[in-house]
């Protein structure tokens, strides 16, 4: 490598006003929310919730996570524009706005990326006390064909699979579905070397 | 071709001894590496329709009534991949204390005052050379719970996108000389090759006479020295 990478550090206890400011209500701006996608996305829409747990189960207020995703397409955002109207790709959320530690996002379920990974969404995980973010998957619990093909899926031991499927529960708004991130322990989510 | 993104020779572990929070927050088991060819070889993309001027002049973007207090500084730098490409139009994010060690933020309980005239966030956007630039005020150094008598060297927190989700960074940038350095758990949780390339340079060449004393820090960010794959960007 021509040029050594610079060192990782916390995110820290105080990143809510600068990066999530809007969430939070302090008065600055704030590239993205929670809101991935709106109304005029093509697409099934979809409502994703869950907790980040520490190694004690207890869950972290001062967690912010970034989603990455395909449109319904399969296709990821294009910078150069065009394509999906109404469709962003990206979504960054604090768990330390609700009493709950609980985040959600509102997007749109992604298609099948390069035909072949079974619809996923990205996703990094920042907190006080995580000196290096980190990456995971999203999978989905309705798409249990796809995702016996996946290859991603299969890399990671059959054991620790669940830890990245998300679980669908119906509700009269829509599907909603249940990801928790736990940091350590037996449901230790996979995380990826990227 | 590798996936692996991430020279972990930079970085620091997943659980550090020095810093209390990692031991119930790091995982504990290894990562697992992505298959050839299913990495995601894109990332959100912003640039200079996200920034206004007054972003980047964090002396500026806080006023009430007045001019924040403190000691002005100008922070700049290249950023770059770690193949010494340098990226430009890439959004970066700085948020940071005040000039007494407090965050414009409800969870900081800090006795210290907080500027009715400095909020302490901002952002700029990388030029053609990759250079990016703040004026704000120098951070003072803060207490926190992780030890008896703990207290953080000044720093800016930074975020950076670079071109894929493999090169996302959150890093902070110190000070030179600063004598917490060498007794702060996050900082020392870098491995001591790599610890230089957070401490920012005083540069007499970026100060700026009867203004502000001027510091570089130049970012390089994972994944430039990987193979592109032909794919979904
Ligand atoms: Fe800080």
């Amino acid at each position: 490598m021509a040029e050594k990478q610079t060192p990782s550090q916390t995110v820290g206890p105080f990143f809510a006003y600068g990066l999530t400011a809007r969430q939070y209500g302090y008065r600055h701006p704030q590239v993205a929310d929670g809101q991935i996608s709106d109304a005029t996305a093509d697409g099934t829409a979809i409502t994703v919730v869950g907790q980040v747990l520490d190694g004690q189960g207890v869950a972290v207020g001062d967690a912010m996570l970034e989603i990455w995703q395909a449109d319904a397409a399969g296709q990821y955002p294009n910078p150069s524009g065009g394509g999906n109207t109404g469709f962003r790709g990206f979504a960054r959320v604090g768990t330390g706005a609700d009493a709950s530690q609980t985040f959600r996002f509102d997007t749109i379920k992604p298609g099948a990326v390069d035909g072949r990974q079974a619809p996923h969404l990205n996703v990094i995980v920042f907190m006080r006390g995580l000196l290096n973010h980190c990456h995971t998957r999203i999978w989905f619990s309705d798409e249990a064909a796809a995702n016996a093909a996946d290859p991603v899926l299969a890399s990671i031991p059959e054991a620790r699979r669940g830890t990245v499927i998300a679980q669908r529960q119906d509700t009269p708004q829509g599907p909603v579905y249940r990801f928790d991130i736990h940091m350590q322990g037996d449901q230790e989510t996979v995380f990826f070397d990227i | 071709m590798s996936h692996r993104a991430r020279d972990w020779q930079s970085h620091p572990p997943a659980i550090d001894a020095g810093y209390k929070s990692t031991a119930l927050r790091g995982p504990t088991r290894p990562l697992i590496p992505l298959p050839q060819g299913t990495a995601t070889s894109s990332g959100p993309v912003y640039g200079q329709d996200d920034v206004r001027a007054i972003d980047t002049d964090l002396t500026m973007n806080g006023r009430t009534n007045g001019e924040p207090l403190g000691e002005r500084i100008i922070v700049t730098g290249r950023v770059l991949d770690d193949a010494g490409r340098p990226l430009a139009g890439e959004l970066v994010e700085v948020w940071q204390a005040n000039a007494a060690g407090r965050y414009f933020h409800d969870g900081d309980q800090h006795d210290a005052p907080i500027d009715p005239n400095f909020f302490g966030g901002g952002r700029s956007v990388t030029d053609a050379d990759g250079v990016y630039r703040f004026t704000t005020i120098r951070p003072a150094a803060y207490p926190w719970g992780n030890h008896a008598n703990a207290w953080r060297p000044g720093h800016i927190h930074f975020s950076l996108f670079g071109p894929t989700i493999a090169s996302r960074l959150v890093t902070q940038m110190y000070f030179p000389g600063d004598p917490l350095l060498d007794l702060d758990p996050i900082f020392q949780a870098v491995p001591a090759r790599a610890r230089d390339r957070l401490v920012s340079r005083f540069d007499i060449g970026v100060t700026q006479e009867a203004f502000a004393l001027g510091y570089v820090f130049d970012i390089v960010l994972a994944g430039g020295a990987e193979t592109p794959f032909e794919g979904d960007r």
